[in-house]
């Protein structure tokens, strides 16, 4: 019956997401996590990463994601937040209209182009003011920091817009301004719509690749200072895959592994504090 | 001495604040447009769009990234779009609550979140090495399509669950039954939200760097059939930027970039604004 | 010649283990308007619905038998079933398109015609609905440029198109004005010998009107059923009786 055969049809290629996301798990654990356990957890969590002499500590390598992506937290969330709350609550309609598809234009922007901007306008104004290579963890914090803002912001308005009208208008009612509305009542609300929203943001920092390449510097040491240059598990994968056989090759998936670890864990406690609403 | 900050003050304070906030955010966004333009306009003459790329990038034109862009991306479209189509059709038309929905749900948003160089590296070992594909424009645009999938099945998921149900229940009390009544009428009311997704994926897939550069390779050749390697604009404009080739060359693929961005956007924008009119 | 349309035996009917109809054995001729009336919630809609079939699709646990000219109707594919028995609903909905696609979309799935029968079949579904005159020069426009009356009338046309031998109509006046709802009852008094009416209504008086017989439902009960004539003027039950003369409704 066509019926039937049909709803088969779609049934079967229904499932092509949860495949794909099968068979990418498959091949890079496949692919990383034997080298894991041939050089033990020792070497593996060093901070000596010398592939091609045996040394596959990525160490340093995680360490610099962290750093990259804090910075980007401390950078990106601020602001994020604050034009969230301004598009929601302070700007008027037509405005908002206009504004919110703007920065989301500014998710459209491929990473190379952050990147380049950080090459030609972040990298010497660092350099010149605050001395360093201009290639650093603060350059990659801030190019990271802008580009997670259209994440973030899409998320907590939304969160915030979802608050029902009658928690403002019973706020008012009380006397409260605007102002207090939202620090005392709308951010309670949305609170978990904003956490996730900024989590969903971590894992976008921490995911970058091709900006942070441009911009960070990719020195295999744990930074000392913010102008220190520093590499990114992200990083690494792309700057080495190229060339890489053998065993490097398979540390690279195994450092993909981890990131892939990382991403998913982070990705679903957003989705579990997002659905708690 | 304590100086108390009256509820009518700090609310003109933090209003000030935030305008900053978005005005700073905003300007960052029309300064790189603009910056990147400003000094890429020069470089974007008719010859720059249709020559050959000559000396590794430093002369000649972009034709070769742009057909590969093309043929990457419409590839991937050809491949994503039955298949998020199908999973959202499924996912609205035949599914309620249950254990099924759940898990293609998930599997939908877990895609989404993983990072561009996951799929590199996954594109790399699976179609590169394993299915043998080689880096090529069917390694590319495989690569793209799963990473487009997701994009496409939430949008479409929406498009089709705001056709009013009114419609299906007129169908079939007509007599018709759900398969013609989903190809007849949920598809075409529901069309302009999917091809907004479409575009949304196609956008997407144009800016895609590191998942394209270890699939679909950067020869720099114009690609002479699906297995033909390509540079993709995005890769070409990454080398340029990080060999430091030619700077002007840099400049001019990135406004071309953009600007196809920007189109791509903008187009989708408005089927959006046409869709959400005709139900809203 | 009167026969015996539709049988109903033993109807019970749930949705999500609420009981919306108990035990209803009623029997329509072929060239009545059958009339239903009761007040709101009496399980009126969903009787038309247990009858073509889209309880099934509400995830509803039927029991009991329903016979179309003596066969049950599980036993009849269920497009044909649904186009054997059309169903108007409340609220007039047209389908997105033309006037013209809105009538022969239903059709065209269930046979092939050629485009001079498709014609044909529209003048002939739009003549009987009475719309045919106020619509014959915009065949091609959308069908939502027209009046609520004009859109449930073109619903109408859209049953009549399939060539159905019974038509039920759910309330189908209700948001309508007062001439369009004349209209509309003069289309079904006009076509009673062509098909079978079953006609779900909150408004008595319309049954009184048009009803060949009338049936009274509450509370998911068949509490009575007779000729309008003897229902009206002589009701067995206090409960119809109560509902008629507007105690409660």
């Amino acid at each position: 019956m066509k019926e039937r055969t049909s709803e088969k049809i779609l049934l079967i290629i229904s499932f092509s997401a949860i495949i794909s996301l099968l068979l990418i798990t498959i091949f890079i654990f496949v692919q990383g996590m034997p080298l894991i356990f041939k050089v033990g957890l020792k070497n593996f969590f060093s901070t000596h990463w010398a592939p091609t002499k045996g040394n596959f500590g990525i160490l340093s390598m995680i360490v610099g994601s962290l750093l990259v992506t804090f910075g980007a937290l401390i950078i990106g969330v601020p602001l994020s937040l604050a034009c969230s709350i301004f598009l929601a609550e302070f700007a008027p309609p037509p405005v908002q209209k206009i504004l919110k598809p703007i920065i989301e234009l500014l998710a459209g922007i491929p990473s190379v182009v952050y990147g380049f901007i950080g090459i030609v306008i972040l990298v010497p104004l660092i350099r010149n003011t605050l001395g360093g290579s201009g290639f650093s963890v603060l350059t990659a914090s801030i190019i990271l920091g802008i580009m997670i803002l259209p994440t973030i912001v899409s998320i907590s308005y939304d969160s915030l817009v979802a608050v029902p009208q009658t928690y403002r208008e019973g706020s008012y009612a009380l006397g409260a301004t605007k102002w207090q509305t939202v620090l005392m009542v709308l951010f309670p609300s949305a609170r978990s719509g904003i956490i996730a929203a900024i989590i969903l943001g971590m894992g976008r920092a921490i995911g970058e690749t091709m900006a942070v390449i441009m911009i960070a510097g990719n020195a295999l040491k744990i930074p000392g200072s913010i102008l220190d240059p520093v590499r990114t598990i992200t990083s690494t994968i792309a700057l080495e895959l190229g060339y890489s056989t053998g065993d490097h090759r398979a540390a690279l998936f195994a450092c993909g592994s981890i990131l892939f670890i990382i991403i998913v864990l982070l990705n679903i406690i957003a989705i579990k504090i997002a659905r708690r609403e | 001495m304590k100086f108390r900050i009256g509820p009518r003050t700090s609310q003109i304070i933090a209003y000030i604040l935030l305008l900053i906030c978005t005005i700073f955010v905003i300007s960052i966004l029309i300064f790189i447009i603009g910056f990147v333009f400003k000094n890429g306009f020069a470089s974007l003459t008719w010859n720059f769009l249709t020559q050959k790329t000559k000396a590794m990038g430093k002369e000649g034109g972009v034709f070769p990234s742009i057909i590969g862009t093309l043929m990457v991306t419409l590839f991937a479209i050809i491949v994503a779009t039955p298949l998020g189509l199908g999973s959202a059709l499924y996912l609205t038309e035949y599914t309620k609550g249950g254990v099924i929905r759940r898990v293609i749900s998930f599997g939908a948003d877990c895609l989404a979140g993983v990072p561009s160089i996951i799929f590199g590296l996954f594109g790399f070992i699976f179609f590169v090495i394993a299915l043998k594909l080689g880096w090529s424009i069917i390694s590319g645009g495989l690569t793209l399509a799963v990473m487009i999938l997701p994009t496409i099945i939430r949008t479409s998921e929406e498009a089709i669950k705001a056709v009013p149900k009114a419609y299906r229940e007129i169908s079939y009390s007509l007599g018709v039954g759900k398969i013609d009544t989903i190809i007849k009428i949920v598809l075409p009311s529901a069309f302009p939200g999917i091809l907004t997704g479409i575009i949304l994926g196609i956008g997407r897939a144009v800016s895609e760097t590191a998942a394209v550069i270890f699939t679909a390779g950067s020869s720099l050749n114009i690609p002479s059939s699906l297995f033909s390697s390509t540079r993709t604009l995005a890769v070409h404009f990454y080398i340029l930027a990080r060999e430091g080739i030619s700077m002007p060359k840099a400049y001019g693929t990135a406004t071309v970039l953009i600007i196809s961005i920007l189109l791509i956007n903008f187009i989708a924008y408005r089927l959006m604004h046409r869709f959400i009119a005709r139900y809203y | 010649m009167s026969v015996s349309k539709i049988k109903i035996t033993g109807l019970n009917l749930y949705y999500d283990n609420i009981q919306v109809l108990k035990n209803i054995n009623l029997e329509i001729y072929s060239d009545e308007i059958f009339s239903i009336i009761g007040p709101a919630n009496a399980g009126k809609s969903s009787l038309l619905r247990a009858i073509n079939r889209l309880a099934d699709l509400d995830g509803a646990v039927v029991q009991g038998e329903i016979r179309l000219d003596d066969v049950d109707i599980k036993n009849i594919p269920v497009n044909e079933l649904r186009r054997r028995v059309g169903l108007i609903f409340a609220t007039p909905i047209v389908l997105p398109g033309s006037i013209y696609k809105n009538i022969v979309y239903g059709p065209k799935m269930h046979n092939n015609y050629t485009k001079k029968e498709l014609d044909e079949l529209v003048y002939f579904s739009l003549s009987s609905a009475g719309l045919w005159d106020e619509v014959k020069d915009r065949l091609w426009d959308s069908a939502t440029c027209l009046s609520g009356g004009q859109q449930q009338r073109l619903c109408i046309a859209r049953s009549i198109a399939l060539k159905p031998e019974v038509i039920m109509m759910d309330e189908p006046c209700s948001g309508l004005d007062p001439i369009s709802t004349i209209k509309i009852e003069n289309t079904m008094l006009n076509l009673k010998d062509k098909f079978t009416f079953i006609l779900v209504t909150n408004n008595t008086k319309q049954a009184a009107r048009i009803g060949t017989k009338t049936a009274f439902f509450f509370a998911g009960e068949l509490i009575e059923v007779a000729s309008t004539e003897q229902l009206f003027t002589a009701p067995k039950d206090k409960r119809t009786n109560d509902y008629i003369i507007g105690r409660f409704g």
